[in-house]
């Protein structure tokens, strides 16, 4: 028997662990290392089924289109006429979520207030209460209503165009905040009222309501503090979109917001971000058929977030029920966050430019996502709110394109009859055929 | 003296009218009758009048109140007070969960017992309870001073801030973080003036004082079971 020479075995090529990744690994590593778990901001980045995995088929001879650059498609969208003396009038239907002044720069928070009121839609306060850039420089904001109640008061409450009961939020359903100290500046402090460079925490229920029965009182009280004249919106994250609408509608809410896994937080557990909630194309059809099974779909309105980064996306949570869409992440991300012109410094960070998430930290070179004077100073509100504004309007623009392809003269004629999936997975979620077939998977009676 | 039927004027009526009084008005004493639990009553007022509820009342009466002040003859219903800003609110009887939750200004004065979560994520509201308080109250307190008489429940001051919190009898169990604490010079003076004005026959040397051991305010794994 002959002996191999070692040196002429082939060798494997070195194979990494599907199950212990260099992520996984770098995780694990990471934990051993602290002993605290992970904290960062933005929503879930695992890949989840999405709008994407959806097309439009447009028209063709069973539906004739409309011209692109001569016949109207309306893009208005009117917020809490059910109850509400003065309901919000916006003219698209893409409003800018809440995120709170302490994880944002006062100049960002102006920012996003120039470039919503430019592109006529709306913006919305956050934990930590309302600043007077924001209120300034909005022309129609929603006012926060949250667990911690951090600068709530009866003044901003009656200066507020529309009150948006938080209950959850896509990236956290069923936690709280966290604001981490080194965030809590002076003023960050004084409106919260809590000593300087502490951990802010921020409670994961309402302190003086539990349940929807209590949420109906809890309405109640508040249309009678605003005399019955702004609408009230109810916040809740994507966890079980059928009876959460069921139940905020049944509260009294005037337009419920659905805020799918892929929505943003400022900061919490990596491992709520990424495992609690569900993808934001799953949670809107319960969502609307629950609308609809209390005959309230239009009526009270439904405001959907999580992940919405385009004018195709716009189009397809609109054909798919929603009246009007939220964006955070994206707004930031036109305010310049994750700029890659900040490369080197994401990189003295330990990360890289479009994977920044340490928004906590309060280091943000884009000096967004900060409280330190001098990264600030970096951003120009005058410039962010033109930045906004334009890819506000680039969204909307987009999402008209579509609907004139689909033959409709109003972002809100869109319907699910336009769409297919690309995906089984997508097909199921949004109840929507797959391509190429009559088949509905689920769905009794359809087929090939 | 403004008398106020609420069963025949109804709730949206009677807030309306007490909310349109400016700050110089002449109409400066209410009575609301027939109060019979309704919600909400006499909540968001903001001008120097003087509202008595007859009857008990529901949930959120005097909610958010500035500047008024609003006695509630009988018992009240869960967040009484809640998010006060200034102001004074006196129950004459006991007050359900949640008793000026979050308040951030003002005096709540509670002439029976308080249920539990009284003085939650309290921002700055002072708060006299005459009897005893239910557990987890003044969970998150952040500032302003809760005066218990008589007892707490368990979790007393669990995860508070700066709040102090002072009980003239027993304490069933402390919440995370809370502590006994030195009752010094100025303790006693805000709690002399505080059971003053609240109308207390108690002596200020007969409370304990308990705040945040400031031991959770930054996170340190060696915490984590406190968590």
């Amino acid at each position: 028997m002959t002996k191999t020479d070692p040196k002429r075995i082939p060798q494997t090529t070195p194979r990494q662990s599907a199950t212990f990744s260099q992520d996984v690994n770098s995780d694990i590593r990471r934990a051993a290392a602290t002993g605290i778990y992970d904290i960062r901001g933005g929503g879930a980045k695992r890949k989840l089924p999405t709008f994407d995995d959806l097309l439009f088929m447009g028209a063709s001879i069973s539906r004739y289109p409309l011209e692109g650059y001569r016949e109207k498609c309306d893009t208005s969208v009117t917020i809490g006429g059910l109850h509400a003396e003065n309901p919000i009038h916006l003219d698209i239907p893409i409003t800018i979520a809440g995120m709170s002044f302490g994880a944002l720069s006062g100049p960002a928070k102006e920012a996003l207030g120039r470039g919503a009121s430019a592109a006529g839609t709306s913006t919305t306060t956050g934990d930590g209460g309302m600043t007077a850039e924001e209120r300034g420089h909005s022309n129609k904001l929603v006012y926060q209503y949250l667990p911690s109640r951090y600068g709530m008061n009866p003044d901003d409450l009656r200066r507020a165009d529309a009150i948006e009961i938080v209950v959850g939020q896509g990236a956290k359903p069923g936690g709280g905040g966290m604001l981490l100290g080194q965030k809590i500046s002076d003023r960050v402090a004084e409106m919260r009222n809590l000593p300087k460079g502490i951990d802010q925490r921020s409670a994961c229920r309402h302190p003086d309501w539990t349940g929807p029965d209590d949420l109906e009182i809890k309405i109640l009280e508040l249309r009678e503090i605003t005399g019955w004249k702004v609408p009230i919106y109810v916040k809740v994250a994507g966890a079980r979109p059928y009876y959460d609408v069921t139940l905020a509608v049944k509260a009294g809410a005037d337009a419920v917001v659905l805020d799918g896994m892929q929505g943003g937080t400022a900061a919490t557990q990596d491992v709520f971000i990424e495992h609690v909630g569900q993808p934001t194309l799953a949670i809107i059809r319960p969502a609307v058929q629950a609308l609809q099974d209390l005959g309230m779909h239009r009526k009270v309105q439904l405001i959907l977030s999580g992940g919405i980064r385009s004018g195709a996306d716009v189009a397809k949570a609109m054909a798919l029920g929603a009246d009007a869409v939220a964006i955070g992440t994206a707004a930031l991300i036109a305010l310049g966050d994750n700029d890659p012109k900040y490369e080197a410094e994401y990189n003295a960070l330990g990360t890289t430019a479009g994977a920044y998430d340490d928004w906590h930290e309060g280091r943000d070179p884009a000096g967004i996502t900060t409280q330190d004077p001098e990264l600030m100073a970096r951003f120009d509100p005058i410039e962010g709110g033109r930045r906004l504004k334009n890819y506000l309007k680039v969204m909307t623009l987009e999402a008209q394109t579509i609907a004139r392809a689909c033959g409709k003269n109003h972002l809100h004629n869109l319907e699910p009859e336009d769409l297919v999936a690309l995906t089984m997975e997508a097909a199921a979620m949004a109840q929507i055929p797959l391509a190429g077939t009559n088949w509905y998977p689920g769905k009794p009676g359809t087929s090939y | 003296m403004q008398t106020i039927d609420l069963e025949k004027t109804g709730l949206r009526e009677t807030n309306k009218m007490l909310h349109a009084q400016a700050a110089n008005t002449n109409q400066t004493a209410w009575e609301i009758v027939n109060a019979k639990g309704a919600h909400a009553i006499a909540c968001g007022l903001d001008a120097p009048i003087e509202v008595t509820v007859k009857g008990s009342t529901g949930y959120y009466c005097a909610g958010m109140n500035q500047q008024a002040t609003i006695n509630i003859h009988g018992s009240a219903g869960p967040g009484t007070a809640e998010n006060m800003m200034s102001g004074k609110v006196v129950v004459e009887g006991d007050a359900s969960q949640y008793a000026g939750a979050t308040g951030h200004g003002g005096l709540l004065v509670i002439k029976g017992n308080a249920s539990s979560r009284c003085g939650i994520s309290m921002k700055g509201i002072n708060i006299v309870v005459h009897g005893n308080i239910g557990h987890m109250s003044a969970f998150m307190a952040q500032s302003g001073n809760l005066v218990v008489l008589g007892d707490a429940g368990d979790a007393l001051g669990d995860s508070c801030y700066e709040a102090r919190l002072f009980v003239r009898g027993m304490v069933k169990s402390l919440g995370a973080d809370c502590e006994k604490k030195e009752m010094r010079p100025e303790h006693l003076e805000i709690l002399r003036a505080l059971l003053a004005e609240a109308g207390a026959d108690a002596k200020p040397e007969e409370f304990t004082r308990y705040g945040s051991a400031r031991n959770l305010y930054n996170f340190d794994v060696d915490n984590a079971s406190a968590y």
